[in-house]
């Protein structure tokens, strides 16, 4: 009896198949709105999937993040180690999640992010694990996801944005999560509740 | 494995009224979001013909594309096995766990799972399956089974969820809102989240060119799953595979707008390998064939793999609307259910589900990759009846063949059936006709044969 991956592939090699033609390509891969345009829908879309939306002066984020926290009672949040200086916000108490096992991270309020794209079409935002993004657990054990995204992050349509994203996961095989709004199930009676296991309350501050 | 016929089951179903009502203004609602979301694209059509050209170009080189994306998955620290059927690829994971002396697993909601029963093979080698997603996770607790891909547990209302958690994970619960329900879901699973040693996945995705994975779900559970426990496997049915990262940017759109309606759902992950210091340390992927190359084999058929387990087919299909998914028989349900599981299992092993449609099209002209699933029907209905040999039916169908093929033959049976039909017809229909006739009368009226046909007409003008 030969291995199982000998087989499944002579199994499929014995199959007669035509080589089938190069894929049409003739959807969107660019957008035609303006920058402001962008930001403007952006904004709309994430706010469409309950997201809480606010937009600052790039030099406004840390005292915008004060003022979520405040709202949400969060007093001990989690950041990726290389969190710039200038969007962490004071009069809390900020944990670098590089030190913190699951347990440590689940005693944490909330996480406060950068990201690395975002999709206005889709109101998605794009986490690589960068560090000032953290581990992929920091944004899902905390019950507050606060996200900055700089408004020169922002582009149109998907296609720009996997485009971009490619050459971390080819080059570096970053891993990826795309969160649009907070976690949600609608499996009784398609009711739409938010905040199942992620993240119930998702805040995005949009900069710039 | 053997389904049991379709018209039986779904005589019984059709008596379930709650299971009528839920199932309707689910598909009705999910149905009017996805015809939303798909109208504001302007290059809907263009993206359709993309994912078809992108699936039937997997499907030409499988075996290469297979072999790829073994390469760049265990170069980035991922091992990578192979399962001819679901036994072996249970048996994978049945060793792994017990190689991390592991007796409770976490499981994001998968249909491939579902189809080689893992949770049953992990039982009987005493590893315990959690399932996290919410409604798998009501499916479980009560010995139930899946109605509707996307969500499971339509067929359950929000009082009858709220007596099984009372009885379950959440004794004493007296409110039956929803969001109370699923906080107590949270409540329970969250605990299992954080001290799982292993999670165990499917896969809607897998990137030859890079050998990622891909989890598109809602809740979060899918990345409770694939990123807390050390230990991580991922079953992939070998036709999940895109050639190229960049085909994201199609199925990316196509799967969410078609599947719940939405622009994009809460949460897609997609790992390549293993990240030192985030998520699972040991990371497996079983490549999974369980019948995959035996549809592969049929020319016409193979589309049926082109699917993306979105689910529009079900909420459009006037069949499934009204019966449901038990009625199907198996995991896949609705449309492509009825195209896929016969290929999969044998024609033989469910010959009456090719049957379990009306053609209408429906299920085309939603279907996000363009299975032009009715031609596929009518080519397993052709199947069906090869495989069932000599019957009375086949018979029947050869004489009528023989009669209509000559004018003289044809006029002949016309006049006789104008005598034999005088008992039966009434206001130019034929209600009931006489065994072994009455099959066809049974669920449907026979127009009877004019007093006088149109030739006969015409020549005596």
């Amino acid at each position: 009896m030969s291995d199982a991956r000998t087989e499944v592939l002579a199994r499929i090699a014995a199959i007669p198949r035509e080589p089938a033609p190069e894929p049409s390509r003739d959807y969107r891969v660019s957008g035609e709105r303006s920058a402001d345009e962008v930001v403007e829908l952006f904004c709309t879309r994430a706010a469409d999937y309950r997201a809480e939306v606010v937009r600052v002066d790039a030099a406004a984020v840390a005292t915008a993040i004060v003022r979520i926290l405040a709202a949400h009672g969060a007093q001990r949040v989690g950041i990726g180690p290389g969190l710039r200086s200038e969007w962490r916000p004071a009069g809390c108490e900020l944990v670098d999640e590089s030190a913190l096992d699951v347990a440590g991270l689940d005693r944490l309020d909330g996480a406060i992010t950068g990201c690395t794209v975002a999709v206005a079409e889709t109101g998605t935002i794009v986490l690589s694990g960068s560090p000032e993004e953290g581990r992929r657990a920091l944004t899902l054990v905390p019950d507050l996801h606060v996200c900055v995204v700089m408004r020169e992050q922002i582009v149109e349509l998907l296609p720009e944005g996997i485009r971009l994203l490619g050459p971390l996961v080819r080059s570096e095989g970053r891993p990826l999560t795309l969160i649009s709004g907070p976690s949600a199930t609608s499996d009784i009676e398609l009711d739409r509740v938010e905040g199942v296991h992620g993240p119930r309350r998702l805040a995005v501050v949009v900069a710039g | 494995m053997k389904v049991s016929p379709f018209p039986a089951a779904a005589e019984h179903e059709l008596a379930n009224v709650q299971l009528r009502r839920n199932l309707r203004a689910a598909t009705d609602t999910i149905q009017s979001k996805r015809a939303r979301v798909v109208a504001e694209l302007p290059d809907w059509e263009a993206l359709r013909d993309a994912g078809s050209e992108i699936k039937a170009d997997v499907l030409a080189r499988l075996d290469e594309l297979l072999v790829e994306f073994e390469t760049a998955a265990t170069a980035a620290g991922a091992h990578v096995h192979w399962a001819r059927d679901g036994a072996e690829a249970g048996a994978i994971v049945a060793r792994i766990a017990r190689e991390h002396d592991v007796d409770e697993v976490v499981k994001v909601k998968s249909l491939t799972t579902d189809e080689i029963q893992l949770n049953d093979v992990l039982a009987t080698a005493g590893v315990r399956a959690i399932e996290t997603d919410f409604a798998e996770l009501i499916l479980q607790l009560d010995g139930d089974w899946s109605s509707h891909i996307l969500v499971p547990a339509i067929h359950r209302n929000r009082t009858e969820i709220r007596d099984l958690f009372a009885r379950t994970i959440a004794p004493g619960i007296v409110s039956d809102d929803p969001a109370d329900l699923a906080e107590a879901s949270r409540v329970y699973l969250r605990e299992r989240f954080l001290r799982a040693k292993m999670g165990v996945s499917g896969a809607n995705f897998g990137i030859a060119e890079t050998g990622t994975v891909c989890v598109v779900e809602s809740e979060g559970n899918g990345r409770m799953c694939t990123t807390l426990p050390p230990v991580l496997v991922s079953i992939l049915g070998i036709e999940k595979l895109l050639p190229r990262f960049d085909d994201l940017e199609v199925f990316l759109q196509l799967l969410p707008r078609s599947s719940t309606g939405e622009r994009m759902n809460p949460y897609t992950s997609l790992w390549t390998g293993v990240t030192s210091g985030d998520g699972p340390q040991e990371l497996h992927i079983v490549l999974l064939d369980n019948g995959r190359t035996r549809v592969l084999r049929d020319e016409v058929g193979r589309q049926a793999l082109h699917c993306i387990r979105c689910s529009a087919c079900l909420n459009v299909c006037p069949v499934y609307t009204r019966t449901g998914g038990h009625a199907y028989g198996s995991v896949y349900p609705g449309p492509i259910g009825a195209i896929l599981t016969p290929q999969l299992i044998g024609i033989e092993n469910a010959s009456s589900l090719p049957y379990a449609s009306t053609l209408c099209g429906a299920c085309y002209e939603v279907c996000p990759v363009k299975i032009d699933i009715p031609r596929v029907l009518l080519h397993l209905r052709a199947e069906a009846v090869r495989a069932r040999g000599r019957s009375a039916e086949r018979l029947t169908m050869r004489i009528v063949g023989w009669t209509f093929e000559s004018a003289r033959r044809f006029t002949l049976a016309q006049r006789v059936a104008r005598t034999a039909q005088t008992p039966f017809a009434r206001g130019g229909l034929v209600r009931r006709l006489p065994p072994p006739l009455s099959g066809w009368t049974r669920s449907r009226d026979l127009r009877a044969v004019a007093k006088t046909s149109f030739r006969s007409w015409w020549a005596g003008r």
